[in-house]
């Protein structure tokens, strides 16, 4: 078998660490930037899957401010009836770029910082399968997030008298500079004819943003099937990993529906087609269909990583194996087959006819089953277990409760006649949140106070993580609980304000205290995380007893994970080692003389990534008439051409490095 | 196995090479892709049967023609991956120069094609026919010169000596894998958009 690494010859053993360290020239004649000193240079050419998941998740967390500042806005312009808090136009803006932020910039890349950061560690790899791909995975997914909120600034501009717009379609009063449209873009609100070009920066964000996650992507499924250590078999893989392994899976099939939909509506909007133009014969229900094809497998895209992570964090605080390892996986792998199967049921109401209808209800139901299994095989993992209520349990175990509430009203959806009274109405934001906050993120608070002090090395101090877990949760409730009546008395969703007398004043009010409840938890809990960088003692390769591969190794991971490939025997290989007999122990492959083949860092990842920022930006101001913009797109075009030609030109490189010779 | 024996690598895997299981999943979506599109085109057809008689404007003789090129140079480009296992160098350049050449045909064809159908008035603004051919044959046409470009680029490097039938063989196949599905799609598109009008 062919790969990458053998082109450069093994230093012997006799040659210093200093010399396998010097930093080598590419096959261009370039020096690589391995080793450098320089902190920036080594984040941005970096392609260790540990530094690249850390940054995924500094700018999740980044993101996820952002967009609960925008929900904030939101809940305060609905706290009193005719409140003319935030225009019309301002409110459509902030709620398209909430829905769209904390989707494709929070929950997402949250995620593929625990894939990146978890999953080589969790198989007993060195690296991902392509270590620079993953480095332009992330680049990308910088450039898609700069494209979509650069609207903001254009607006901001426009606003402020700085910006004029030449097109006609401004002058006409579209002034929309930041996506309007509802996170899912419905045609034809869509077309020039109603929107400005906030729209266009949506198509070329959420485009970039999904290039960025289908490479990384099959990167996982590459990583998971082919790097994994010996003795690592299917069936014992940690069930987070198993959960990637889907996710990623439902990545690859999804995104390219939502890829060509995006593109379609882009050449409407630029070349004049009519796929939803419906005075040309365009079919706007055409949209709903791609738009949701890709769209119900991306709600399970957001949640099966929280399923996985609860699946850890269980066993480990119940002392006890997960309760039926096989069914937990199998289930997981139908909900994201069955996720294909059930994208009509966001479109009850557009009248699909009676068997389709019927069938994706039947279908929508179905998938309460394997999600039922495994709830109670959570339940089942700590009963009888010796509980430990630490921070990860706390929030694993409010998943639990919160997601569930979210499923009741999500099988309330699944009935046709009933979805069609909730179609549109606050019921279903209530419903998306219980599954969104009750459930993902919740999962992800759990996940952090997991595996951060193995990221960083450091425990967490105090128990502040107690405040965090009531306070979020209460408020998370009261936020949210009320939404349930707010929707059955008949309140639509994104309304920018409403009349006094329907008797939604009260139910909003207490939203809205219940949004700024939730707002300071998120708040507390990022102080603990301050707190653990800063004040954290040493946490110790295992601090919590754990049962996975990531805890053998040291806290933080050294930039090569396992000094030797170790050699997995068993399911829950540490716990195992630890407790299990002896022949069920981790061993560990022999040195020989090659060391550990490391990955060169590489500028051509970025170099290829930045080019995506022109491109979009510059498409979208095109379409407001801006002068020389379509010269800024072909430059982004040729950026990313010139970026992937060198990459290819420069070569895998790599050096081989020997841990023990390293002075500790 | 000893672990010993294995490619360090890869531990464990499917004993598929990291780059052709990568290729494998960019091709289980570029499937997604074209499904999609070849879908959006079937719907309008059906949705519309009268609006636009592309029997009068397609040439089948041409098409047929260039379906035959694309076909042939897959095969061309089995050899030329067949050559590089085998280290004949030569061959691979031999085989692969003729790739390029018969997917350039094909690329002409489609470019003639076009034009005669814009002369025609079938544009992408002309209706829901006119975009959905356009944008589906469009991209596979993207898809060809992405290939002609990518066996181009290999052509020259193998010029360069750093290719070696140990090192670059997986390359080659990799980009094979390519050229032979963008040919499987276009099999699919030829009838279903094309021979299907003629029935």
């Amino acid at each position: 078998m062919s790969s990458t690494t053998t082109d450069i010859p093994a230093p012997a053993k006799t040659e210093t660490q200093e010399d396998v360290l010097k930093p080598q020239k590419s096959n261009l004649g370039l020096l690589r930037p391995d080793h450098k000193k320089n902190f920036i240079v080594d984040l941005l050419t970096t392609v260790d899957h540990k530094k690249i998941g850390i940054m995924y998740g500094l700018i999740a967390m980044f993101f996820l401010v952002v967009g609960g500042i925008e929900a904030l806005i939101i809940r305060a312009q609905l706290a009193v009836p005719e409140n003319d808090l935030i225009s019309a136009q301002r409110y459509n803006q902030l709620f398209t770029m909430h829905g769209t932020t904390m989707i494709f910039l929070a929950v997402m890349p949250l995620n593929a910082a625990f894939f990146n950061f978890l999953v080589p560690l969790q198989i007993g790899a060195r690296d991902v399968a392509f270590p620079r791909i993953n480095s332009f995975s992330l680049w990308t997914f910088v450039a898609g997030a700069l494209v979509l909120n650069f609207s903001w600034l254009v607006q901001a501009f426009y606003e402020l008298g700085w910006f004029v717009a030449s097109d006609t379609s401004v002058a006409a009063g579209k002034t929309d500079f930041v996506p309007a449209i509802g996170w899912f873009g419905y045609a034809p609100q869509t077309s020039t004819q109603f929107t400005g070009i906030g729209t266009d920066f949506w198509i070329f964000g959420l485009q970039i943003l999904g290039i960025s996650s289908l490479s990384a992507s099959m990167n996982f499924v590459s990583t998971i099937i082919n790097m994994r250590a010996p003795g690592m078999k299917m069936m014992r893989l940690p069930v987070f990993t198993w959960m990637t392994l889907i996710v990623s899976l439902l990545i690859i099939f999804a995104f390219p529906a939502i890829t060509i939909a995006l593109g379609q509506l882009m050449f409407d909007r630029m070349f004049g087609t009519s796929f939803f133009n419906v005075a040309d014969g365009g079919q706007p229900i055409l949209w709903q269909h791609l738009f949701w094809i890709f769209g119900h497998p991306e709600v399970y895209i957001l949640v099966l990583p929280a399923m996985g992570i609860v699946s850890e964090v269980l066993p480990t605080f119940s002392k006890k194996p997960l309760f039926g390892y096989s069914i937990v996986v199998f289930s997981g792998a139908v909900i994201g087959f069955l996720g294909f199967a059930v994208w009509s049921h966001h479109m009850f109401t557009t009248g699909l006819g009676k068997v389709a209808t019927a069938a994706f209800s039947l279908l929508t139901m179905a998938i309460a089953v394997p999600t039922g299994v495994k709830i109670f095989n959570w339940i089942g993992t700590i009963w009888g277990g010796r509980v430990r209520f630490a921070a990860p349990m706390i929030f694993s175990v409010g998943f639990i409760w919160m997601f569930m509430m979210g499923g009741f009203s999500g099988i309330m959806h699944s009935a046709a006649p009933a979805d069609s009274q909730q179609q549109d109405s606050y019921f279903v934001i209530a419903h998306f949140h219980y599954v969104a906050i009750g459930g993902i993120l919740l999962a992800s608070v759990s996940a952090i106070y997991f595996w951060l002090p193995k990221m960083i090395g450091k425990m967490w101090t105090g128990r502040l993580n107690i405040w965090v877990a009531i306070i979020t949760t209460v408020g998370l409730n009261v936020t949210f609980f009320p939404m349930h009546f707010l929707g059955l008395i008949g309140m639509p969703r994104r309304t920018h304000t409403y009349l006094s007398g329907f008797g939604w004043e009260t139910y909003n009010m207490i939203c809205t205290i219940g949004a700024f409840i939730l707002a300071f938890g998120i708040l507390l809990f990022i102080v603990d995380i301050v707190l653990c960088v800063t004040k954290g003692k040493p946490a110790g390769d295992d601090p919590w007893d754990a049962r996975t591969l990531e805890w053998a190794t040291s806290s933080p991971p050294k930039f090569y994970n396992f000094a030797r490939t170790p050699v997995v025997a068993a399911r829950d290989a540490l716990w195992e080692h630890k407790h299990g007999p002896e022949n069920r122990k981790i061993t560990y492959v022999e040195e020989d003389s090659h060391g550990i083949h490391m990955p060169s860092q590489s500028w051509m990842p970025l170099f290829a990534a930045l080019g995506f920022i022109p491109l979009g930006i510059g498409a979208a101001l095109m379409q407001a008439g801006v002068p020389f913009m379509g010269y800024i797109t072909i430059l982004g075009i040729v950026i990313i051409a010139l970026g992937v030609a060198l990459w290819a030109l420069e070569g895998p490189g790599g050096y081989h490095f020997h841990p023990e010779e390293e002075a500790t | 196995m000893s672990a010993e024996a294995q490619n360090h690598d890869s531990h464990h895997g499917m004993m598929i090479d990291n780059k052709k299981l990568f290729m494998w999943l960019f091709l289980g979506s570029d499937c997604m892709f074209f499904g999609t599109m070849i879908s959006t085109h079937l719907i309008y057809r059906k949705l519309y049967p009268d609006s636009f008689d592309p029997t009068t404007l397609f040439s089948l003789e041409l098409t047929s023609f260039s379906t035959f090129i694309l076909l042939m140079s897959s095969f061309l480009m089995a050899l030329a991956v067949s050559a590089m296992h085998k280290g004949d160098m030569k061959g691979f350049r031999r085989n692969t120069i003729g790739v390029i050449f018969f997917g350039l045909i094909f690329l002409g064809c489609q470019v003639y094609e076009f034009t005669e159908f814009a002369h025609k008035d079938l544009t992408l603004s002309s209706g829901t026919f006119g975009s959905t051919f356009y944008m589906l044959t469009g991209t596979h046409g993207v898809h060809v010169a992405i290939g002609v470009f990518w066996l181009t680029c290999m052509y020259f490097y193998s010029f360069t000596g750093k290719m070696d039938p140990h090192e670059s063989a997986v390359d080659v196949e990799v980009a094979g894998l390519y050229w032979h599905f963008v040919d499987i799609v276009w099999i699919i598109i030829f009838t279903a958009i094309y021979l299907i009008e003629f029935v």
